[in-house]
């Protein structure tokens, strides 16, 4: 009893598998262009993949095989050979996007009381669904303005509670608080913290802060591939992709591990602290690739473990990179200084002692001791 | 120094060509910039008099002391009743099979749809006696189907149905043209996020597509109208000029001009009128879309 979902589409260059118990809230992360509004398009049933299967709770949502659906056309409709595509309207399944599009011709009341009227409640009791709903973001005194008349943040809840109105069996939230000004942001994310507990959701976000509060489980793409999946904590901690990391705020080195060392594809070696259940050494035929007792694996370390100096320190275990200086900006009480896909946060004094601007060649220092290695 | 010159056009402005609306422009709202250079103006207000000097020609031509039983002779009140009849049966007809064609053409993707457009618009481009040609070796008693038509009994041709068909014909594009780019402006987001609420087809159709689009629809129904009322060639080519049967406003129009000048005006400034007040009182400019949204932004910053 669960959502599953796993689907190819070649012009988005997109194929991954996910899955989503009930009651548990997973988030969509990654770089822009990654496949993230994708897949929450294809569960929604407003884009088709080339092949893949979806089912709900033991409900098949589509099942397409590769060159089965070229009839696709025409819409949808069991066709033949199995295939199968449930349209939007069948699959109950919620969406809550980026703008609230609430149809401007109708008043909130009646916008939030669309879903339940078109599922074939009555006028008056989906009227009565509408106001219980209104009522439980907050938000009842709106009833009878139309949509023209809401601020930003006011229409993003009423098209939340329009979304909840008809008890989806699954949500999909595609950035929700993404065109939102700043000061509307806490209150959204508070109730939607309220609303999704107990509920199964996917949110796309490009905040941490939302995965943080509203997810049980992260999932980071990349390139139209899930890259990496865990928990939020978990994920965050000990992140293994590059995009990850640099949500958690750390600097990421990718290369090729033995031992306590790792070796960039540029020839520079970091080292480090291995970290993970098994010993690196031994996981000869993990990877596959690299020589033997080498795999892919990733370094990482914040930025504040980062010393910058303006000429190579001598003899300490200690890494050492040469780096130019490609930005500073403000970060905190620090200063962080961007070097590359790298970063040190050092204090406005050290900046101003270094003397430092972009276009700078300086060194990055970091202790191996605050250093993880961890296999790719 | 660089800021005065950007700012120097809007200096300019008011004193061109239409310089009395510009200087009582606080009426309306607040000054904006339009970077609409000066001599834009000039080709505008030109453009502008060559619609209205005719029409003032024409009504100066008007003889006001018999105006009025100059329009009210038999011929010319049943010219205009069949008128009236026939362009709100085209405009009725146009919505019916418009709105599909349009939602087909905005909405979905199907081999041979460039094909179709180009087909509906055909009727804007060809000369109107040659669409009531075309009408008529189809549905006229010799035609393809008219043979078969007139076996069962239906004879179209030289009938009030050939004129409300012939006035179909050529303004459906309107209508059709007009929905589309409202169907295309107004996007397909708020039909997904129906759908998504559980809301079928038909029901998206007539709870948020028509209504969303229904300015589009209304100014498209009143050009057809207008379209209608104004056909003359197809009307004359397929359906005749029969008095109370096929003998429309423009039909009458042509006809006096030949034995009373001074009826054919007074009916003209007639038609003018019919069809200045069905425009003024329906067609609305199209709006700037999504307006609330983009004045909520300017208020969050």
């Amino acid at each position: 009893m669960t959502l599953q979902l796993k689907a190819t589409l070649a012009v988005r260059n997109v194929d991954f598998e996910l899955h989503v118990q009930p009651g548990e809230t997973l988030a969509i992360m990654g770089p822009n262009g990654a496949g993230k509004s994708t897949a929450v398009h294809m569960l929604a049933g407003l884009l088709k993949p080339d092949s893949g299967l979806a089912t709900l709770d033991g409900r098949t949502l589509f099942r397409l095989s590769p060159g089965g659906g070229s009839s696709a056309g025409s819409g949808g409709g069991k066709g033949r050979g199995g295939s199968l595509w449930l349209p939007p309207h069948e699959r109950g399944i919620g969406l809550l996007a980026q703008e609230p599009l609430l149809f401007p011709h109708l008043k909130v009341l009646d916008n939030v009381a669309f879903g339940p009227r078109s599922q074939g409640a009555t006028k008056k009791a989906s009227r009565e669904t509408a106001r219980h709903w209104l009522d439980e973001i907050g938000a009842l005194e709106l009833a009878r303005r139309l949509p023209a008349a809401l601020s930003g943040g006011q229409a993003q809840r009423v098209a939340l509670a329009r979304a909840l109105a008809t008890d989806p069996e699954l949500l999909l939230l595609d950035e929700p608080m993404a065109a939102l000004d700043v000061n509307s942001t806490p209150f959204l994310r508070s109730l939607l913290k309220r609303v999704l507990t107990g509920r199964r959701a996917i949110i796309v976000t490009h905040d941490v802060l939302d995965a943080l509060m509203l997810a049980d489980r992260i999932i980071v793409m990349a390139h139209g591939r899930i890259v990496e999946s865990g928990p939020t904590a978990a994920v965050l901690s000990h992140p293994r992709s590059a995009f990850a990391a640099s949500l958690a705020g750390l600097n990421v080195l990718s290369g090729s591990l033995s031992g306590n060392i790792l070796s960039m594809p540029d020839g520079v070696q970091v080292t480090g602290q291995p970290v993970g259940s098994q010993a690196v050494g031994a996981q000869s035929d993990g990877a596959g690739s690299g020589a033997r007792g080498e795999v892919a694996a990733i370094a990482a370390f914040p930025p504040s473990a980062v010393s910058v100096f303006l000429a190579p320190p001598a003899g300490s275990p200690r890494n050492c990179f040469r780096v130019r200086v490609s930005d500073l900006e403000p970060h905190g009480g620090h200063i962080r200084v961007r070097a590359g896909q790298m970063s040190a946060d050092i204090s406005p004094a050290a900046v101003a002692e270094l003397g430092l601007a972009p276009g700078a060649e300086v060194f990055f220092v970091v202790k191996a001791a605050e250093v993880l290695l961890y296999p790719a | 120094m660089a800021l005065p010159k950007t700012f120097s056009p809007h200096h300019g402005a008011p004193t061109g060509p239409d310089a009395g609306a510009a200087r009582g422009g606080s009426w309306r709202r607040s000054w904006q910039y339009s970077g609409v250079p000066a001599w834009i103006y000039a080709l505008a207000a030109l453009g502008a008099l060559f619609i209205l000097l005719p029409l003032t020609g024409m009504v100066a031509q008007v003889n006001w002391g018999q105006f009025l039983p100059l329009i009210s002779s038999e011929s010319s009140v049943a010219a205009l009743l069949l008128s009236l009849r026939t362009a709100a049966a085209s405009t009725v007809l146009c919505i019916i099979f418009g709105v599909p064609l349009a939602l087909l053409l905005a909405r979905t993707q199907f081999f041979g749809q460039r094909i179709l457009r180009a087909l509906i618009l055909l009727p804007l481009v060809v000369p109107p006696v040659v669409g009531g040609l075309a009408l008529l070796y189809t549905f006229g008693r010799a035609g393809l189907m008219g043979k078969s038509l007139q076996l069962v009994g239906i004879n179209i041709a030289f009938s009030t149905t050939a004129v409300i068909m012939a006035q179909t014909f050529v303004a459906l594009p309107f209508l059709v043209l007009s929905l589309e780019g409202t169907l295309r402006t107004a996007g397909q987001k708020y039909e997904a996020v129906a759908a998504t609420l559980g809301a079928r087809p038909g029901t998206v159709l007539r709870r948020v597509t028509v209504p969303l689009v229904l300015p589009g629809l209304i100014s498209g129904a009143v050009l057809s109208f207008a379209r209608s009322l104004g056909e003359f060639g197809a009307t004359l080519t397929f359906a005749g000029s029969l008095q109370g049967v096929t003998r429309t406003l423009p039909l009458e129009i042509y006809l006096q001009r030949e034995t009373d000048p001074e009826a054919a005006v007074a009916l003209s400034f007639l038609l003018i009128a019919v069809a200045v007040i069905v425009v003024a009182l329906t067609y609305r400019a199209p709006k700037p879309p999504q307006h609330s949204s983009v004045s909520g932004r300017a208020d969050a910053l």
